[in-house]
């Protein structure tokens, strides 16, 4: 752990002035995405100026309350991309629906996929399987069917695995389940958001106060937040023509 | 039969106290400690260790009472040993069903939502109690302790085919094993999925660790003391660690050939993945290699403490789960820094060798004064099995 915080913060010294509208708070993770999986069919999209996003997930893909959906990580991803792609038409569906299992998202996504058409699929799972024990086997094959089904449907897919939650951690084996994730959008050469290792690393660096009780939604919003716009580079990144992706990292 | 040295093998209890105390830091989340922990550097971890010392002893205790006390005498106490077993599981339960209430009172925070989720099931606390009194539901990190019930509840016709037609008896546990792979038996667990530890799979190295206890380990010593099978068992080791390496530098992943990695992973630790059991028996050949049994420095007070731990390795391994809870606990109220936790990994190997030095003394007081007989007593509390 103190070796990748270090790295992290000697990268951090490296990190370019491209972050400049980036805050810090979420620059610390920079070095955790990996783009080693380009993205053709988004690439298509932005040339063609418009790109479709699906979002699938569960509950950690939204907020509570009436500021929930404009605060999510989602609509972040949306604005930052937007932000960043000037001339871009970036429009959202969101498929979201919380205590859903991989199994249970991949049911609904030929229907969902049809209905919008998306360039890009970003699929958030892991936890409710995590939390039902789902067999590790059955979690995988989920994950390689649904991934099938978009690549079909003419979508690029991006995971996105659990979120490190700190005082469950000794009732939800979530790290198991990331790690399948990482394992399979290997296996699939799909880009893997990382979220669970993106999280831990703020909670190591004390970036965001995870183990915090609190009813208040600042912390979670500024966390959707940092997610939402890392997504968004992610998503630039893995889809720019010109660059050699086979080298991954920055 | 082959007559079997009765002085207890003390490289037995160092390192089952060793893989006790790996099991502990493994267990507390986000632990910086475990780092240390095997598991980080190779394909096995130390359950391994522990299932296969487990069978190694449990084959020495009972192996002997059988000879001596006959088929039945030897099954009833194999039986009380799984039945303590039961009890103490069921005990770590009621404290695992304590922290859960704790949280479910006092946490609250919206990005959690759906992660509170889990506490649901202290709404209907009737079936989550009833599937964990017949060993279905399983709370995470208490997975051992059901493997060892259900390999104690087999143990007894297994041990008495072991002491008549070993080779018969190995060849049949590897054939279940294999059967298990092929067939994809398991045991089903609540509320999906099924045991973290596979039953089928794992009794392959109980049975092996008891096949050795019983003069395998003998019969095997002209292949372990060979220079090429050390070289072999040292070239894998030195193949697993690196291959470990890339899965905490995913850029040195590029390295490992896709035809490679399409071979090895996943690397299965619920059915116990042949990677694992030659990783795990490259380890033993260098050990065994490193370590004599007679080696003086094995009685020296330096090993004590691991030694103790080992010795009493059931209560040894409860109290870790529940030093394990608490560690958590105090890193979520109190303090995660590194500093808080390496100070409380270290109390919490402190608190285990004295509880486990504790119940020597309890032992010694209860057997009366007197030396310790030479060898070990088969005492029907089923010790040390």
């Amino acid at each position: 752990m103190m070796g990748r915080v270090l790295l992290t913060l000697a990268l951090l010294a490296l990190a370019g002035p491209a972050w400049a509208e980036m805050p810090a708070t979420c620059r610390v993770a920079e070095p955790q995405i990996a783009h080693d999986f380009p993205l053709p069919r988004v690439m298509h999209a932005l040339a063609a100026k418009r790109l479709d996003i699906l979002v699938v997930g569960a509950g950690s893909s939204s907020l509570p309350g009436p500021t929930g959906a404009k605060n999510a990580f989602p609509a972040r991803l949306q604005n930052a991309l937007t932000e960043q792609l000037p001339g871009v038409d970036v429009s959202l569906t969101l498929n979201v629906k919380s205590g859903r299992t991989a199994e249970q998202m991949v049911k609904t996504l030929a229907p969902a996929l049809q209905a919008a058409k998306p360039a890009l699929m970003i699929w958030q799972t892991g936890t409710v399987d995590a939390m039902q024990s789902i067999d590790t086997d059955q979690f995988k094959a989920a994950l390689d069917h649904g991934i099938a089904i978009a690549h079909s449907a003419g979508a690029d897919v991006v995971l996105i695995n659990a979120q490190y939650s700190p005082r469950t951690e000794s009732m939800i084996a979530l790290g198991t389940y990331a790690e399948i994730m990482r394992w399979v959008a290997l296996q699939q050469e799909v880009p893997l958001f990382d979220r669970f290792s993106i999280m831990k690393l703020w909670a190591d660096l004390g970036t965001f106060d995870l183990y915090s009780a609190t009813k208040k939604l600042d912390i979670a919003e500024s966390v959707h937040d940092c997610i939402g716009r890392l997504l968004a580079e992610l998503v630039i990144e893995a889809a720019k023509p010109d660059e050699p992706h086979a080298e991954g990292g920055r | 039969m082959a007559p079997v040295s009765t002085e207890r093998d003390l490289r037995l209890d160092l390192f089952r106290g060793i893989a006790l105390w790996l099991i502990f830091l493994d267990h507390i989340p986000s632990n910086a400690v475990s780092w240390i922990t095997i598991r980080n550097y190779g394909f096995s971890d130390a359950t391994e260790i522990f299932v296969f010392i487990s069978g190694y002893t449990a084959a020495f205790v009972y192996g002997r009472a059988m000879r001596e006390h006959g088929f039945i005498v030897a099954s009833a106490r194999v039986l009380k040993r799984a039945w303590q077993i039961y009890v103490a599981h069921v005990f770590l339960f009621a404290i695992y069903l304590a922290e859960i209430a704790y949280v479910a009172h006092s946490f609250d925070n919206p990005l959690y939502t759906e992660e509170m989720g889990v506490l649901d099931f202290l709404k209907n606390p009737d079936v989550t109690i009833f599937q964990a009194l017949i060993l279905k539901f399983k709370p995470v990190n208490m997975d051992v302790l059901p493997l060892y019930i259900v390999l104690l509840l087999w143990f007894p016709p297994m041990l008495w085919l072991l002491q008549r037609t070993p080779s018969f008896a190995l060849a049949g546990s590897a054939l279940l094993y294999a059967l298990t792979w092929w067939f994809d038996w398991s045991i089903p667990a609540y509320p999906a999925g099924t045991w973290v530890f596979n039953p089928f799979a794992w009794q392959l190295l109980f049975v092996f660790g008891a096949w050795c206890a019983l003069g395998g380990a003998q019969r095997l010593a002209r292949w372990t003391n060979s220079r090429v099978v050390i070289w072999l068992a040292a070239a894998y080791i030195l193949f697993a660690f690196a291959i470990a390496m890339t899965w905490y530098f995913p850029r040195l992943a590029v390295f490992v050939p896709h035809a490679l990695a399409d071979a090895i992973y996943p690397i299965d630790k619920t059915n116990l993945d042949v990677l694992r059991i030659v990783h795990f028996l490259s380890l033993a050949v260098i050990t065994v290699w490193f370590v004599p049994r007679d080696w003086p420095v094995l009685k020296s007070p330096a090993f004590w403490p691991a030694v103790v731990c080992g010795q009493h390795s059931l209560e040894t391994f409860c109290l870790g789960v529940f030093l394990a809870f608490a560690a958590h606990f105090l890193f979520t109220e109190i303090s995660n820094s590194l500093l808080t936790q390496i100070i409380v990994s270290l109390a919490g190997i402190a608190i285990m060798v004295g509880a486990a030095a504790l119940i020597s003394w309890y032992r010694q007081v209860e057997r009366g004064p007197g030396p310790r007989p030479p060898s070990i007593e088969p005492g029907y509390a089923g010790r040390d099995a």
